[in-house]
């Protein structure tokens, strides 16, 4: 999962340089579509999630292996496969492993990112092929709805008046994205939370509206449906600018109704990669393959109702700005991660 | 009452040929994946997802699709049952505990009696278990949201005190077996650090002891070994072949209603909390053990001990399907499976399911009477013809089992070095069984000791590091007490019988 976690200063030339590449990523890709692909798989594809059965990563493979089933995308079938051990290295260090296996393709989260530099597992997303990114997740500030805070500011406020400690912030996994957006805000506000690791995100939402702990910064799709029953009231999300989807989901609000965080005094953003690696040593029309197949998993309308639903941010990079952004991100989460003392000791 | 009329409903909508056609198919193959070691339910379920994908286009395709895939995790359910009691391999987690008393009583020629058993509880805990989804759903959900970091704490304690004495083996053994346990639970990744424990730099311990992998080593391996040294002859004796054996079970079984009930209440529970089918199984085991007249003769062929752990594990297998519809978060494995199958047919489990798509759930609902109702027809047909396979020569089926253990644990993970690890368990069995040690908590401990480490520091965090909040509220505190209360079961009832005289 790879979140972005801007300051106010470099708000600005991030969202024109996004814009730029998803011109880029949309031209590259007519471009390739009139060609007629070199290579294909010969067997079936192996399609690994290193997170458990259930979290948001693992959906998405799922889906995407339901969507190229059910529009026949691929003569060969697609199998997902989970290898969660160890926060997702057992993944990565199995498609590092795998070289020049064309077979095979991994989703990430952030653990791409944290898992390493938590652990000191000895991978990086460097020893991997970059394919292409997919969207980026989303984070929102969430707290019961029965409690009576109606802004981020005052429920902030509340944590700091609360005392230390005092008011629990509930998350999935340690070191990883959840508790580095909570270091994020106390950092940014001086509120401080005590933390509680879960095993997933479902989990963490449920122990939301079970009020055993006080907010959440759950990914959309894994709260949703909790605030459409009405257990659940959205703050803000962490991102620079308002989501884009205008149809109504609860409350007679829609995604795009939510503010931004730093529009309520907690300048944190940061979204989640979900994209596409493959081994070391695969060949370019081999990768090429992929990039199409994703191409047109994104054209259909079950994608479009996916990303809808999960109110995800839809850029989608290839190629050299993939790397760029891969780059980048790895170098904020080493800062991140840093600050916060997350780093596995050497 | 409403909820008759919606169920009424559901019948007319799973009532279709081509579905009823379905649950065979799922029935059998899930039958088969239960039979096979290592072939889970949830990777059974996730193998055959894909072809569903077509099927959930439409609303009654989206019935169909869910009762294939739940036929196939109810067939796995009964399945599990029957390497346990004819060979003492479990063919899943939640079958170690049906192996107490299911194999002693397969190796005194009662294996048709066990598999009757065994598959009629497994029928009776299910329907008990639909019964409470059809009338209390919401009401149940809403319980289930009560359970934070220290209630699932005081559940896994309550399982491990049910179990203190349930073998007869000294309890310094079987704390010494336990202890094992709880140390290989902790290696791999710490949920509440974040770091990696216990993995010695080896990239193949990230991702911890399976417990599939212990179990399958422990008992199959362990078991061919011993067999292997007491000299080649099968122990088993040749089972009836008659049906008749399934209706003389039959009359023997209302006997044991108090248990049944017993079992069906903890596994209905534990499915909820979201405990799953395995602790259920063995919390079922223990209590029946204590509370049952026969308590005694638990662990030498009784069939009381084949019925408890079955009824809890197949009532939690079932409720664990409640959480997953009303919240959306899966009480199983299996169940996460299935709720990745929801989403890619377009419906999002949460609380307004049951309002928005009444088709689908009452469907759902009114299969599950359904499917285990078939399900049951199926397996005790199948009796007869399991029974037979223990006449079949030890030398012939020794190397056959060992083969499908060894597929069983390759299979959890693709993993080589699994295999391997199922020989050294294997080793580690017959060592136990030699030297008299307890094989049960240690495999509790693997199955539940992170669980109940990850619950235990969440609740210090939340706490500050005080222990009262394991007393805070009414319900914490009851089942905590609960737990403390079975912990020191044998020596309080000692104390009261001493002092009556």
């Amino acid at each position: 999962m790879s979140k972005h976690l801007n300051t106010a200063a470099n708000r600005q030339p991030q969202a024109k340089w996004k814009r730029v590449a998803l011109a880029c990523a949309v031209a590259v890709g007519t471009f390739a579509s009139g060609v007629a692909s070199a290579w294909e798989p010969t067997k079936s594809v192996e399609f690994v999630v290193p997170a458990g059965t259930g979290g948001g990563a693992d959906q998405m493979a799922r889906f995407i292996q339901g969507v190229i089933t059910k529009n026949n995308l691929m003569k060969q079938s697609m199998v997902v496969v989970n290898k969660s051990g160890g926060a997702g290295a057992e993944g990565f260090l199995d498609v590092k492993g795998s070289n020049k296996d064309p077979h095979k393709i991994i989703i990430t989260l952030s653990n791409l990112f944290t898992t390493p530099l938590a652990t000191g597992v000895p991978f990086n997303w460097k020893d991997l092929t970059p394919v292409q990114m997919l969207a980026l997740d989303q984070f929102i500030f969430w707290v019961n709805a029965d409690t009576p805070y109606k802004t981020a500011k005052e429920y902030v406020d509340a944590v700091k008046a609360a005392g230390p400690n005092k008011m629990k912030m509930g998350g999935t996994g340690s070191k990883q994205e959840d508790q580095i957006i909570t270091v994020a805000i106390e950092k940014q506000t001086g509120a401080k939370f005590t933390y509680i690791p879960y095993k997933g995100g479902g989990e963490v939402a449920v122990q939301l509206v079970g009020k055993h702990v006080d907010s959440t910064v759950n990914n959309p799709i894994e709260a949703v449906e909790q605030w459409r029953a009405g257990k659940l009231r959205p703050l803000c999300v962490f991102d620079d600018k308002k989501m884009p989807y205008t149809a109504k989901v609860a409350s007679n609000m829609s995604w795009g109704d939510i503010p931004t965080c730093a529009s309520q005094g907690v300048s944190v953003d940061y979204q989640m990669l979900r994209g596409i690696f493959m081994p070391p040593g695969v060949t370019k029309e081999q990768v090429k393959f992929y990039v199409d197949l994703f191409k047109k998993v994104r054209e259909t309308p079950d994608w479009k109702e996916f990303m809808e639903k999960g109110a995800f941010d839809t850029t989608a990079l290839t190629g050299e700005d993939y790397v760029n952004w891969v780059t980048r991100e790895e170098q904020r989460h080493q800062a991140l991660m840093a600050e916060a003392g997350f780093l596995a000791k050497k | 009452m409403e909820e008759i009329s919606s169920l009424m409903h559901g019948f007319a909508v799973a009532l279709t040929p081509m579905n009823i056609g379905l649950m065979m198919i799922g029935i059998l193959l899930g039958v088969l994946i239960g039979v096979l070691p290592g072939l889970g339910g949830a990777n059974g379920v996730a193998i055959l997802l894909p072809l569903t994908f077509a099927m959930g286009s439409t609303p009654a395709g989206q019935v169909s699709a869910i009762i294939l895939l739940s036929c196939i995790y109810w067939g796995a359910l009964f399945g599990g049952a029957i390497t346990s009691i004819l060979f003492n391999i479990p063919g899943e987690p939640w079958s170690v505990a049906t192996t107490f008393d299911g194999y002693p009583m397969s190796q005194k020629g009662k294996a048709g009696e066990a598999l009757t058993a065994a598959f009629t509880s497994s029928f009776v805990g299910a329907f008990i278990a639909v019964l409470m989804i059809t009338f209390l759903a919401p009401m149940v959900a809403r319980f289930a949201l009560r359970f934070g970091p220290p209630e699932f704490f005081s559940v896994y304690l309550l399982t491990f005190c049910s179990f203190v004495g349930m073998t007869k083996s000294p309890p310094f053994k079987t704390l010494a077996a336990m202890m094992l346990g709880f140390a290989l639970a902790a290696v791999g990744l710490d949920t509440v650090t974040g770091q990696l424990r216990l993995t010695f730099g080896f990239t193949e311990l990230l991702k911890g002891f399976d417990f599939l992998i212990a179990v399958i080593g422990l008992f199959g391996i362990g078991e061919i070994l011993l067999t292997i040294e007491e000299g080649l002859n099968f122990k088993g004796t040749e089972g009836k072949m008659r049906m008749k054996v399934v209706l003389e079970t039959w009359k023997e079984l209302p006997k044991y209603w108090k248990t049944s009930l017993r079992s069906s209440a903890i596994g209905c529970w534990m499915g909820i909390t979201p405990g799953g089918a395995t602790p259920a199984s063995f919390m079922g085991y223990g209590v029946a053990k204590k509370l049952s007249p026969n308590g005694a003769n638990f662990g030498k062929g009784e069939i009381e001990g084949v019925v408890a752990p079955e009824t809890a594990a197949h009532a939690a297998g079932t409720a664990a399907l409640l959480p997953m519809l009303t919240l959306g978060i899966p009480g199983s494995p299996t169940a996460a499976v299935l709720l990745g199958g929801l989403l890619i047919w377009g419906l999002q489990p949460g609380p307004l399911l049951f309002e928005e798509k009444k088709d689908f759930v009452w469907g759902l609902i009114a299969s599950m009477y359904l499917g285990n109702v078939v399900g049951l027809i199926v397996v005790l047909t199948t009796v007869p013809l399991f029974a037979a396979i223990l006449r079949v020569p030890f030398s012939i089926i020794a190397p056959v089992i060992l083969v499908i253990c060894a597929i069983g644990a390759f299979t959890v993970h693709q993993s080589m070095f699994d295999v391997w690890l199922m020989i050294i368990f294997g080793i580690i069995g017959y060592v136990f069984k030699k030297l008299d040690y307890p094989m049960a908590p240690m495999v509790l401990a693997i199955v539940l000791g992170d669980r109940a480490e990850d619950a235990f520091r969440q609740s210090m965090l939340a706490s500050q590091g005080s222990l009262a909040v394991f007393f805070s509220n009414g319900l914490v505190g009851s089942i905590t007490a609960l737990a403390l209360l079975m912990l020191f079961w044998a020596p309080l009832s000692a104390t009261i019988a001493r002092l009556r005289r």
